[in-house]
């Protein structure tokens, strides 16, 4: 009988993985510093001319490509050590009776920081509404969480620039916390699947049981365990993403994309919204072809519209919830959201 | 025998998980009943609001992301 498998392996002491962690923190950012020397000398090395179309194409392809990727990479991981520190548990113990206001705040922010899975959706609805968090309490949660990720973050940080990243950070939270309001003071409690109704509080009283309490060890295997389980998921969309970025980039002429989607067209922010709802893709997939697009002058607003619809309004999540939330209650959610992306796009439109 | 239940909707860490348990327990040499719950009422109704969770003779023994497989062997073997 083998035992190589299950054996566990030496434990190493905490002490080792800080230095670990430490180290590659240091030799991620010596080589983070040396990629655009390191993108010029390979673009050197082909027969292309450095300023043609193709050579400016592959330039952005072999920049961009590894600079997303070693970002992805840092803020994953540390996002997965965050996160090891909540619960969808603690959450819920944390939510449960709030009122609106306060609640719909604490919510958005903890929607970002929780461990969320959207194939978890509906168990996690009703375990948070039958625990006693309001409605538009639980709903500020659903749209924080899968809107404010740190993949959509780390892309728009490093494909366009950190006040974009952050103001896409402060209005998806915002939209979260205003949509959840509004929803919870129209009381559409009573739009809930009838069965879900009838799981009172209380109904599963079965907590799961408080294992010991994980080591700073355990904490940065679930950061190893988030990146790779990111990479599986993104690395494709990715490099379609800024491949068809560098196209754009090298290829479409200017003043198409400007009729297109810049900001005289005041049609152009509905238009993006529709345009997005039936998308579903990640943000890696989206994101390259946006900083393209604004690379070309398309307006801001507008982007970042389409962006958080393809994102937040997606059509499988919508069949998901459709389990727990009946037609109304799901056209109010779409609307009440939409309306808030619509309102983010315009105004980004009138400011920059 | 011992009665495990594995919750989940049906995404692949679902999968994985209930091929875990089914792995962990051939290799103890251990019969258990592995049952896949995946209606989402049932699995809101077993208090499991991530998924995919495992319970052992009706406790509650994990929620959320692929189980450990030492802690699993120590879930089966309890």
């Amino acid at each position: 009988m083998s035992v190589a498998h299950t054996s566990p392996r030496p434990a190493r002491p905490d002490w080792t993985w800080h230095l670990g962690v430490i180290a590659f923190a240091a030799l991620w950012w010596l080589v983070y510093r040396q990629l655009i020397p390191l993108s010029e000398w390979l673009v050197g090395l082909m027969p292309v001319d450095r300023h043609s179309h193709t050579g400016e194409a592959i330039a952005f392809f072999l920049y961009d490509v590894p600079k997303v990727m070693m970002l992805l990479t840092l803020i994953v991981f540390a996002m997965g050590v965050v996160r090891s520190f909540f619960s969808p548990e603690k959450t819920r113990a944390v939510l449960s009776g709030k009122r609106e206001g306060v609640g719909n705040v604490l919510a958005a922010g903890l929607g970002v920081l929780t461990p969320f899975c959207s194939c978890s959706a509906v168990p996690l609805f009703i375990g948070f509404v039958s625990a006693g968090v309001p409605l538009g309490v639980t709903f500020s949660f659903l749209i924080a969480a899968p809107m404010v990720n740190e993949v959509a973050l780390v892309l728009l940080f490093g494909l366009v620039g950190w006040k974009v990243a952050v103001t896409y950070l402060v209005l998806g939270l915002g939209i979260a916390v205003v949509a959840g309001f509004v929803i919870g003071k129209l009381r559409l409690e009573g739009w809930l699947q009838d069965w879900v109704r009838d799981i009172h509080s209380g109904a599963n009283t079965q907590e799961l049981a408080e294992g010991e309490r994980p080591t700073m060890t355990d904490r940065y295997r679930l950061g190893i365990a988030a990146v790779r389980e990111i990479f599986a998921k993104v690395w494709l969309w990715i490099i379609l993403g800024i491949g068809t970025g560098a196209l754009i980039h090298g290829y479409v002429p200017q003043d198409l994309m400007v009729r297109i989607m810049g900001a005289d067209a005041w049609w152009s922010v509905p238009a993006a919204v529709l345009m997005g709802v039936p998308m579903y893709t990640n943000a890696a997939g989206v994101i390259p072809i946006v900083e393209a697009l604004l690379g070309k002058a398309a307006a801001l607003g507008t982007v970042l519209a389409f962006m958080m619809s393809v994102i937040a309004l997606s059509l499988p999540e919508m069949i998901i919830l459709r389990q727990v939330l009946t037609l109304r209650l799901i056209a109010v959610f779409i609307g009440v959201v939409a309306s808030g992306i619509l309102a983010v796009g315009f105004l980004f439109n009138l400011i920059f | 025998m011992k009665t495990v239940k594995v919750y989940g909707p049906g995404c692949k860490r679902c999968d994985t998980t209930e091929a875990m348990v089914r792995d962990a327990a051939a290799k103890l040499g251990i019969a258990i009943d592995v049952e896949k719950v995946t209606d989402p009422r049932a699995i809101a109704m077993a208090g499991v609001m991530s998924t995919p969770g495992i319970s052992v003779d009706g406790k509650l023994v994990h929620a959320g992301g692929l189980p450990d497989a030492a802690k699993l062997e120590t879930w089966l073997t309890a």
